[in-house]
């Protein structure tokens, strides 16, 4: 499942945020606890999804950025977690939590590429918190809440295939697209794509390299086990050699007394 | 010389400073932040925000705490494995600060994590993707093994006739073990910051970072046993040939050297000359780094400066200033975009709090047991005599000639 916004049409109605936070149980009295200096109000612990306003390069358009999880295709929050709290859904593709196996550790928050797991940081024993893509409504074949909530169509989801293609025909039909659909291949590509008139670096999008960051930590860690041994290895080896050492030279000293003696 | 008082509880030896007094103060100061954190979470007693999920408690006791601790497995490495006999006399009370530095980090860590009374489910639940999970493990089975190894020193006055032979026996074994994890959990936690790659600014993020991170905790390491048995100098009067000091931070030095020609192979291979002059935060932060941490140590090591005892003492602050900078530059500069984050009070009641309380067990097993310097005597005499104070009187007299 996969979802494609098209950024020139939304108008900034919150029906998908509201939506979102009536799906979720989320608190709506929470007043926002990120708020950045243009004013747009970011990401939290309440808020898994929002919408933020955009006056393009020249202050001439107005726009709308609906900012939520990406689920991307090689997820680095998952494979940041070491106790498998947060699970790339195979079939969904959803990028899911599951706070019991949730240690805490907020290593997730810091490998994200677009910061984009919060934290519960005024409850008690706090857990991790981000867009689940409405995994159980989505496993039944339903839309996610915020598509469901959305009445101009800026929000479609479907096959992901299915919707680059689509993405791509508008694009071309349309000369006031930019062409490059945010979210095909960046960091590894994601199931929520985004296309627009406006250059997505006027729009508060990270400009991200194409390589998974995951890549790195994967290179790194198919060494680990091999140089581990070599190391162990070598140190055993030199550990063995020095005991004979020893031991030679113990045997030796001995045969010297038993001359002397 | 004063000698202070000591009460012999049990037949355990406690002497009691007035820096003792303070150091208990904070102690207890600390213990009650952590009820508060346990039982509130984060919100009363750290500044922790989504901005900054790691704080003080990840960047300086998790992170530096461990690469200090590396004195242990650098100096075990050298007298164990490459025969370095003649620093034998520091391996016992770097063995020491590494576990003292182990179990702080591990106490750091539990209070660090959001759901702590679920601490042991990576144990069971395999997050083998993530570098973090090598991390724990290593962290875990090290601070075990070197448990286990101090228990041979332990051992040596309680439980000997029972326990001492065996775990003789197995000594060469643990200390094999206890090279290989060590070794491959300091890369790995350099190893953590490969994922944070469209994060972290780029004079920081290399994919050496590994290899940076194993090689400063070498370094750091033998700057930390130095400055340690300068402590201990003063505290304890217990001396160490300068000859036996400098030999072994030249060794350190050189690990450092490496590390310098691996950075400037970094700067030339990705073109990065630009970012280090272009006089922004991270730049600046950069700059201080490499010349305090890293340059500067290494003219002192190479000059005569270092045939002095101050010399060497500054390379050795110099060097574990410079490494504690670059722990925190990693996770707080690089990082830096809006906000701004200054440790809670909380925080550092708890941080200064674990120091204290490594300090006060350091200090009563290093006078109960035998780990500074190689003379069991010392123990020995201890227990067949009473009178404590003189005997130290006299070893401290004797060490004086």
């Amino acid at each position: 499942m996969a979802v494609l916004v098209d950024i020139t049409k939304c108008i900034g109605c919150e029906g998908c945020t509201v939506a979102c936070k009536r799906y979720n149980n989320l608190n709506f009295k929470a007043k926002p606890r990120n708020v950045k200096d243009d004013g747009n109000v970011e990401l939290d612990d309440n808020r898994w999804t929002v919408i933020q306003k955009f006056h393009g390069e020249k202050n001439d358009k107005l726009r709308f950025v609906k900012k939520q999880c990406l689920h991307c295709k090689e997820p680095a929050c998952a494979s940041a977690c070491f106790s498998k709290a947060i699970q790339k859904d195979e079939k969904t593709g959803a990028v899911v939590y599951y706070p019991d196996l949730c240690v805490g550790c907020r290593y997730c928050l810091v490998a994200c590429p677009y910061s984009i797991p919060k934290y519960q940081w005024n409850e008690q024993f706090p857990q991790v918190s981000k867009c689940q893509m409405c995994s159980e409504r989505v496993s039944k074949g339903d839309a996610p809440a915020c598509v469901s909530a959305c009445t101009t169509g800026a929000l479609m989801s479907g096959d992901r295939d299915e919707l680059l293609k689509k993405a791509h025909e508008i694009i071309n039909s349309d000369s006031r697209y930019i062409n490059h659909i945010y979210g095909e291949y960046e960091v590894g590509g994601a199931e929520w794509l985004y296309i627009s008139d406006v250059p997505f670096e006027d729009l508060g999008f990270k400009d991200v390299s194409n390589v998974p960051v995951t890549s790195y930590t994967k290179s790194y860690l198919s060494k680990v086990p091999g140089l581990a041994a070599c190391w162990a290895l070598f140190l055993s080896g030199i550990a063995f050699y020095n005991y004979r050492v020893d031991k030679n030279r113990k045997s030796h000293d001995d045969d010297d007394q038993d001359k002397e003696g | 010389m004063k000698v202070y008082k000591c009460f012999r509880i049990l037949g355990w030896d406690f002497t009691i400073t007035p820096v003792r007094f303070v150091l208990t103060g904070l102690v207890a100061l600390m213990v009650a932040t952590v009820v508060l954190r346990l039982l509130t979470g984060f919100q009363y007693v750290t500044n922790l925000t989504d901005e900054t999920p790691w704080g003080m408690w990840i960047a300086f006791d998790v992170m530096c705490g461990v690469a200090l601790a590396g004195g242990g497995y650098s100096t075990a490495l050298l007298v164990s494995i490459f025969q370095y006999k003649e620093f034998h006399i520091v391996a016992r009370g770097a063995l020491l600060t590494s576990l003292l530095g182990y179990i702080l980090v591990m106490a750091g860590l539990f209070l660090d994590i959001g759901q702590w009374f679920n601490f042991w489910r990576p144990f069971v639940s395999w997050g083998y993707t993530s570098v973090l999970f090598e991390v724990f493990w290593c962290i875990s089975i090290y601070t075990t093994v070197l448990s286990i190894e101090f228990f041979e020193i332990i051992t040596e006055r309680i439980l000997r006739k029972k326990l001492h032979r065996y775990i003789v026996k197995i000594l060469p074994v643990l200390i094999v073990i206890g090279l290989i994890f060590p070794v491959m959990h300091q890369s790995s936690l350099g190893g953590l910051f490969l994922i944070m790659k469209e994060r972290m600014f780029p004079l920081w993020w290399s994919e050496f970072l590994p290899l940076y991170f194993l090689l400063s905790s070498f370094f750091i390491g033998s700057a930390m046993v130095t400055i340690e048995t300068t402590l201990a100098k003063t505290a304890y009067g217990h001396e160490i040939p300068h000859n036996i000091m400098l030999k072994l931070t030249r060794v350190g030095a050189g690990m450092m050297f490496v590390y310098l020609l691996l950075k400037l192979y970094d700067l030339f291979e990705k073109h990065e000359w630009n970012y280090v002059f272009q006089g922004t935060l991270q730049s600046n932060m950069y700059c201080v780094e490499m010349l305090f941490g890293i340059l500067i140590p290494l003219m002192i090591i190479v000059s005569p400066l270092s045939k002095k005892r101050g010399g060497l003492l500054t390379y050795a602050v110099l060097t574990v200033l410079g490494v504690i900078l670059n722990r925190l530059n990693c996770v707080f500069t690089s990082m830096y975009e809006s906000g701004s984050y200054f440790p809670g009070i909380g925080e550092i009641i708890v941080s200064v709090g674990l120091i204290s309380l490594g300090v006060l067990i350091y200090c009563f097993l290093v006078e109960n047991f035998n780990i500074l310097g190689n003379e069991r005597a010392v123990q020995i005499k201890i227990d067949k005599d009473k009178d404590i104070k003189n005997l130290i009187w006299a070893l401290l007299r004797t060490k004086r000639r």
